[in-house]
């Protein structure tokens, strides 16, 4: 049982066609993609950052539904799911806020701004940074999935409040010019450049949360042996 | 609990005369008396509340030495230093609440008490509220007095945005404050899960506060104190519901 569990390799066929559809993605925003009319090349940018921005989103939805699974049925696959999506998310936040200031810097003449959408950003980076120092900081598997769940759950809810807040406070950001509800208002070649980028980014999500997940479930299997191998001496 | 010898320890209202009759306390009932015990522990030790008012005058006294006071009036600091100490100090009860718990495993009996686990979290968070509400008691006239705020008209609209704020904040607190006493990181976890939901509270809380203070027409303040209002009816509500996940089954 053991030689059949030997052969996980760290990079699977899911990660190399993620990296093969990013590597393809971006030969698409450097060589076919034409350079937009006012920011010119820094604008490339936006084929990174949005797709990592929806894609943090898709992470804290999954964090948040697999949470209320996990609360509902006490199902460990769920509580997984969930740490292995929390942990990818912030990844994803983490690049939306190192995108941000770098187009920021030449186009708006400066790297941080505390407007609307960079505060919701970091204040998201900073509930889900949380999330995994909690999960750190406790031993007892059920103990840590029962509270990550809720801290899911209620960090998930914080989200609205905290949208709501900064916009009344004040925003500068872009205004949405793909997902607002008329028709985009990008020209077609830079959508489906976006849209390819995104379902690129949307693999990555994919194949990481995968490796996480078999992490998690291959450090509780050890956990588990070496509790046995105490148990039996 | 009826044995003669431990009558003396047990804490005033504290305890259901059960020797009378065995009725088990109802929500409200129970929630009393958690909140009069955990009030009764910090009404005779006082340790708690007077260190969270210390560091409440401590925390403005250093604010106003952190701006360049040519530059920026005391009065337009007033505001955002009165939520911020606010705050800080809330977290310092905060932190109490459920660590006065693992004392001799305090935290046990509670658990075999025959009161429903919402009751445990309403109760804590009462008695929660009421530290929050008398540190500021003090803390708040004395952000006035300090900083030269004329606080005559707006104190009851005042009085009002605190009670709310206070709500919020003890609703995710009290919940966070379970949680992190059986970690490993304990008291250092509290104030890094609280602070983010802290925010939309302490901004709703300080734009209300800073718009009266200037005199402008209300209207102005209300889009702030819906959000205000919003967060301690989804909190309140959520948290009350998520506080029976975090204790052992």
């Amino acid at each position: 049982m053991t030689t059949e569990r030997r052969r996980a390799p760290l990079v699977d066929m899911w990660i190399i066609i993620a990296a093969i559809a990013v590597i393809a993605a971006y030969v698409r925003v450097i060589w076919f993609t034409p350079a937009e009319a006012t920011q010119g090349l820094a604008q490339k940018i936006y084929y990174l950052h949005l797709p990592a921005a929806l894609n943090a989103y898709l992470a804290f939805g999954v964090v948040f539904v697999t949470s209320i699974v996990y609360l509902w049925l006490h199902e460990e696959r769920a509580d997984r799911v969930a740490e292995a999506s929390a942990e990818v998310g912030l990844l994803f936040t983490t690049v939306v806020l190192t995108t941000g200031p770098i187009w920021g810097k030449p186009i708006w003449g400066t790297w941080w701004t505390w407007d609307a959408r960079l505060t919701l950003t970091l204040f998201l980076w900073f509930i889900y940074a949380g999330y995994i120092v909690l999960r750190g900081a406790i031993v007892e598997p059920s103990l840590r999935a029962r509270y990550s769940a809720v801290l899911g759950i209620l960090g998930a809810l914080l989200i609205p409040f905290i949208h709501m807040s900064v916009y009344l406070f004040r925003t500068l950001h872009p205004m949405p010019i793909v997902l607002k509800p008329d028709r985009p208002s990008l020209p077609p070649e830079m959508l489906h450049t976006l849209m390819f980028s995104f379902a690129a980014f949307v693999l990555v999500y994919l194949a990481l949360v995968r490796a996480r997940y078999r992490l998690s479930a291959e450090r509780a299997r050890v956990a588990e042996l070496e509790a046995s191998l105490e148990g039996g001496r | 609990m009826s044995d003669p010898t431990f009558r003396d320890t047990t804490l005033t209202g504290a305890t259901p005369r059960e020797s009378e009759s065995p009725v088990l306390p109802g929500l409200l009932a129970a929630t009393w008396l958690i909140a009069s015990k955990d009030l009764a522990i910090e009404f005779r030790t006082r340790t708690a509340f007077f260190s969270a008012l210390v560091f409440a005058l401590l925390g403005l006294t250093i604010f106003f030495f952190a701006w360049d006071p040519t530059a920026v009036a005391a009065i337009d600091l007033a505001p955002g230093v009165l939520w911020v100490i606010f705050t800080f100090s809330g977290l310092l009860g905060l932190q109490r609440s459920f660590g006065v718990e693992q004392a001799d495993r305090a935290m046990d009996a509670l658990l075999a008490a025959p009161v429903e686990r919402e009751a445990i979290y309403l109760g804590k968070a009462v008695a929660n509220f009421l530290f929050v509400v008398g540190v500021q008691v003090i803390a708040i006239p004395a952000v006035a007095l300090f900083y030269n705020v004329p606080l005559g008209s707006i104190w009851l609209s005042l009085t009002g945005i605190a009670v709310l704020a206070a709500l919020g904040i003890v609703a995710v607190g009290t919940l966070f404050s379970a949680m992190a006493v059986n970690t490993r990181l304990a008291e250092l976890l509290l104030p890094m899960l609280s602070l983010p939901f802290f925010v939309p509270v302490v901004m709703a809380a300080a734009q209300t506060t800073s718009r009266l203070l200037a005199g402008r027409p209300e209207a102005e303040a209300w889009p702030w104190l819906r959000i205000l209002l919003g967060f301690d009816l989804v909190f309140v509500l959520a948290c009350a519901i998520a506080f029976p996940y975090t204790l052992d089954e």
